[in-house]
């Protein structure tokens, strides 16, 4: 029976990467992500230069993003963001150290720097439909609240992770080995939602 | 047999599910083999919906001044026709050839993410009835709700957009109702159930194969499979947002086509084609592959250049994301964008050249067994070789814009995706056939139906070049008795109707030959690629003990050697270790842990339609609250199945009798 080789007889699971299915996949998700903010992106800039006083009723001046911007604000929620990559490296930095209550204490302050930002940004919209610029005002500003609001939504579901990691943990009273790599998983969505902030906030507030 | 002691460890909302067999068994499966029949099944359902939809179109241009059918009726069927061979049929069928296969040629007990595999097929399926709800629930006239009568008066109205849904025919000022926002949410939901399962098949590939098998050890279908999940990784996040951004234009309230706002619809062509030609290579990438592994068995030789067939099939996925706007020369794109798009689609060309003279390689000087599969796989090198052909006349400019939305280009990409893609896909049904139910089918029937649909499909096809030429437009549902062009389309509808005829006889072949068949030896066609080390039908779990890989095309080096003249004889030990592949295959040494089957992937496909239909009727009492249903149903199956075990120990499998002492021991060596 020299042709057939010996199995270990269980659902074997040999990666031919060295790397864990799980954290591949999460890989090649986020390549995939980027096209996604890569079209939103370029979508934005399409439409950010362009001149809608033709399209406009007689005597209404057009509102665009780039003329409401408070960039001291955003440039505060942008660091309250990036600072939340921060603690969630030293979230995973403390499961690896077997601190299972530093671990969770890291997590929520994750989720609690990105539901700020969220909220920085739900003011952020407020204030711009409160000057008269809404989703439907022109294609530019259609374009800004779609980049944006799906970037939002991305920070939402990176909490929503956060919390049920948290909850699992505060549950069992610490994340198992297995659990911990998911630690892991969340952060790499997390810090691949804060590179695409960089970008978004980069082109889209910065660049005139 | 195992014990079941942790089951009661596992944490979970509903009592775990454990049949292997019966309706259950099939819901809430997570094996790839099923999940591959599932898909094929489903895909072949859409099919038969899809022939239908494209013989009402037939009906309606066989004569000139038909009244057959009104222009909403035809533009709703030729909507649906083109939405649903491409994104309910060709997809997910070539998604079963991926599933069934990709594990077994690879030398894996399972793919990477069983559950997902399974998710992905559930929000296909419920995607798809979802976009074909449309004709029961959608509307096209502007005001909703009403009296019942006025609903009912609207039953039978699709979505009309085409499946291109070039804005701003799909936007709210062309299309009312609400029809196109079945299509734009059902195809978003479609494109979810892509995204997954190429996430899937991706680390698949990277992580799980046997021991042994490099990168260019890996069989062509393979390597095709792989290259179309990346084209789907980096497509589908474009088409994603072109969608979102027509479903927000037409329920939200944004600008993005609406021109009279400073909208722009060419902008939905290029994202839409960013997408639609690299879905173009989606389409064909898989039967090419089948082809590869099919002409190499029947010729009795090897693939002849096996790395340039490799290599320029992904040449072709990197060079389709670089073609797109060949689509829109007559949409007003500058010279230089028609020049630098034209020179880009020549170029696609040379890969798939390469391709063709490596198959015609792999024929020439074979000893060639004309059996279905075969044909079928001859069949698509020729028809594919004419629609390339048309496809270089469309990358020059003027000629294009002589072309372009006449018949011509109907033609062209039916030559293309009938004629290669459908007849790869058939090969591939034929081949696999044995291994999938372990009989064989009744080759009479089989060459008849290749004869009926080769025939049928050139008389379908073939004329519409010159019907083009001629000046026949697509889209438009009548044409008038002096364009002269009523024969030729008389014989395109008779071509149509002899197809279904061809069909018919697929169908009756497979329901008889999968009760009746002879019974299939577990190599019938002495192949080459490690499915066929398999019994048939394969069992759960696989391979009995994990291969190990030590050349290309390994299982056949195992039962040949050459000669001199390099002529293949068969080693004289083949013929037991054929014998042994089967024993050991039916009887493993040890048990064998599978994932457990789940609820939870079908009530996330569940949850889908449940959203779909919360975004549309948003503006009616039941919407938000249907909305909210669908996605507490959806995070909910997630939670459950996060908590819920992969694996346990009853899920055991080993030999058909339970109590069967392991016979494997002189399996034990190396």
């Amino acid at each position: 029976m020299s042709d057939v080789a010996h199995a270990d007889g269980h659902h074997d699971v040999h990666e031919g990467t060295g790397i864990d299915n799980r954290k591949l996949g999460m890989w090649v998700f986020l390549s995939s992500e980027f096209m996604f903010f890569g079209a939103l992106i370029s979508n934005y800039m399409l439409f950010k230069g362009r001149d809608y006083s033709a399209f406009m009723p007689t005597g209404q001046s057009v509102l665009l993003p780039r003329g409401l911007y408070d960039i001291p604000f955003t440039s505060v929620s942008s660091f309250v963001l990036l600072m939340s990559s921060l603690t969630m490296v030293l979230a995973h930095d403390a499961l690896v150290s077997g601190d299972q209550n530093r671990t969770r204490v890291w997590l929520a302050a994750t989720g609690m720097l990105g539901s700020v930002f969220i909220g920085g940004q739900v003011f952020e919209f407020t204030e711009f439909v409160q000057q008269g610029m809404t989703i439907s005002s022109n294609p530019a500003a259609s374009a800004f609240f779609m980049l944006t609001g799906f970037h939002g939504a991305h920070v939402f579901f990176g909490i929503l992770m956060l919390l049920s990691l948290y909850g699992i943990s505060k549950r069992q009273g610490g994340l198992t080995e297995v659990q911990g790599l998911n630690v892991e998983l969340v952060g790499l969505y997390w810090h691949f939602v804060d590179i695409i902030w960089i970008v978004i906030f980069t082109i889209v507030y910065l660049i005139p | 047999m195992a014990t079941t002691a942790s089951r009661s460890g596992a944490r979970t909302i509903f009592r775990r599910p454990d049949s292997n067999t019966g309706f259950w068994g099939w819901i809430t499966t997570a094996d790839h083999k099923k999940i591959g029949i599932m898909y094929g099944y489903t895909a072949f359902t859409f099919f038969i919906l899809g022939g239908l939809e494209a013989l009402l179109l037939r009906i309606q241009l066989s004569q000139p001044d038909n009244v057959f059918l009104s222009a909403s009726e035809y533009n709703a069927m030729f909507t649906m026709h083109g939405t649903t061979m491409i994104f309910l049929f060709v997809m997910p069928v070539s998604a079963a050839f991926f599933n069934y296969l990709l594990p077994l040629m690879i030398g894996a007990r399972d793919v990477a993410f069983p559950r997902m595999n399974a998710v992905s097929y559930w929000i296909f399926v419920f995607g798809g009835i979802f976009l074909y709800s449309s004709f029961v629930f959608g509307t096209t006239g502007p005001p909703e709700g009403g009296n019942l009568a006025e609903v009912a008066s609207r039953l039978g109205s699709g979505p009309n957009g085409g499946w291109f849904g070039y804005a701003p025919n799909s936007g709210l000022r062309f299309s009312t109702g609400t029809v196109m926002d079945y299509w734009s949410i059902g195809l978003q939901i479609l494109g979810l159930a892509s995204l997954i399962s190429s996430i899937n098949f991706i680390v698949t590939v990277f992580n799980m194969r046997a021991k042994g098998m490099k990168l260019l050890r890996m069989p062509v279908f393979v390597w095709m499979t792989t290259v179309v999940a990346f084209l789907l990784l980096f497509s589908l996040p474009i088409i994603a947002v072109a969608l979102f951004m027509i479903t927000f234009d037409r329920n939200v309230g944004t600008l993005f086509f609406d021109p009279s706002m400073g909208g722009d619809p060419i902008l939905w062509q290029h994202f839409f084609w960013l997408f639609g030609h690299p879905e173009v290579y989606i389409l064909v990438l898989p039967a090419m592959g089948i082809v590869s592994e099919v002409l190499p068995t029947f010729s009795r030789k090897p693939l002849f250049g096996y790395p340039a067939v490799v290599f320029a099939g992904a040449a072709i996925g990197f060079m389709g994301f670089g073609v797109w706007a060949h689509h829109m020369f007559a949409s007003g794109v500058t010279p230089i964008t028609q020049a630098a798009f034209g020179l880009s689609t020549m170029a696609i060309a040379i890969p798939t050249g390469i391709k063709i003279f490596n198959w015609i390689g792999t024929i020439w000087g074979g000893k060639i067994k004309l059996n279905t599969p075969m044909l079928f796989s001859l069949g698509f090198v020729g028809m594919f070789v004419i629609g390339g052909l048309s496809g270089v006349t469309h990358s020059i400019v003027p000629a294009d814009w002589q072309q372009t939305d006449t018949y011509y280009i109907v033609a062209h990409f039916h030559y293309v995706l009938f004629g290669g893609a459908i007849f790869g896909l058939f090969s591939g049904l034929y081949y696999w056939f044995p291994k999938l139910t372990g009989r064989m089918y009744s080759e009479t029937l089989g060459k008849l139906h290749f004869w009926v649909f080769f025939v049928g499909f050139n008389l379908t096809f073939g004329p519409m070049h010159w019907l083009g030429l001629n000046g026949m437009v697509r889209r438009t549902w009548v044409y008038a008795e002096e364009t002269g062009l009523g024969p030729w389309n008389m014989v395109v509808t008779i071509g149509a109707f002899i197809i279904a005829l061809g069909v018919l006889i697929f169908m009756i072949n497979w329901t008889w030959s999968k009760r009746n068949g002879p019974i299939a030896p577990f190599d019938p066609w002495d192949a080459r690629t490690l499915e066929w080390t398999l019994p048939s039908p394969t069992p759960e779990y696989n391979f009995a003990v994990n291969p190990v890989i030590t050349s290309l095309d390994d299982f056949w080096h195992k039962k040949y050697s050459e000669d001199a003249d390099g002529r293949p004889v068969r080693r004289p030990e083949a013929t037991a270790l054929l014998a042994e592949y089967e024993e050991v295959g039916l009887n493993p040494p040890e048990p064998i842990h599978l994932p457990n089957p789940s609820y939870y992937p079908f009530l996330v496909g569940v949850g889908m339609p449940m959203v779909g239909y919360g975004l549309i009727y948003d503006n009616t009492a039941w919407g938000i609250p249907l909305l909210i249903l669908g996605a507490v149903t959806i995070v909910g199956s997630f939670i459950g199945w996060g908590v819920e075990p992969l694996e346990e120990p009853h899920a055991d499998h080993h030999s058909d009798e339970p109590d069967h002492e392991h016979p494997g021991t002189d399996g034990e060596d190396s």
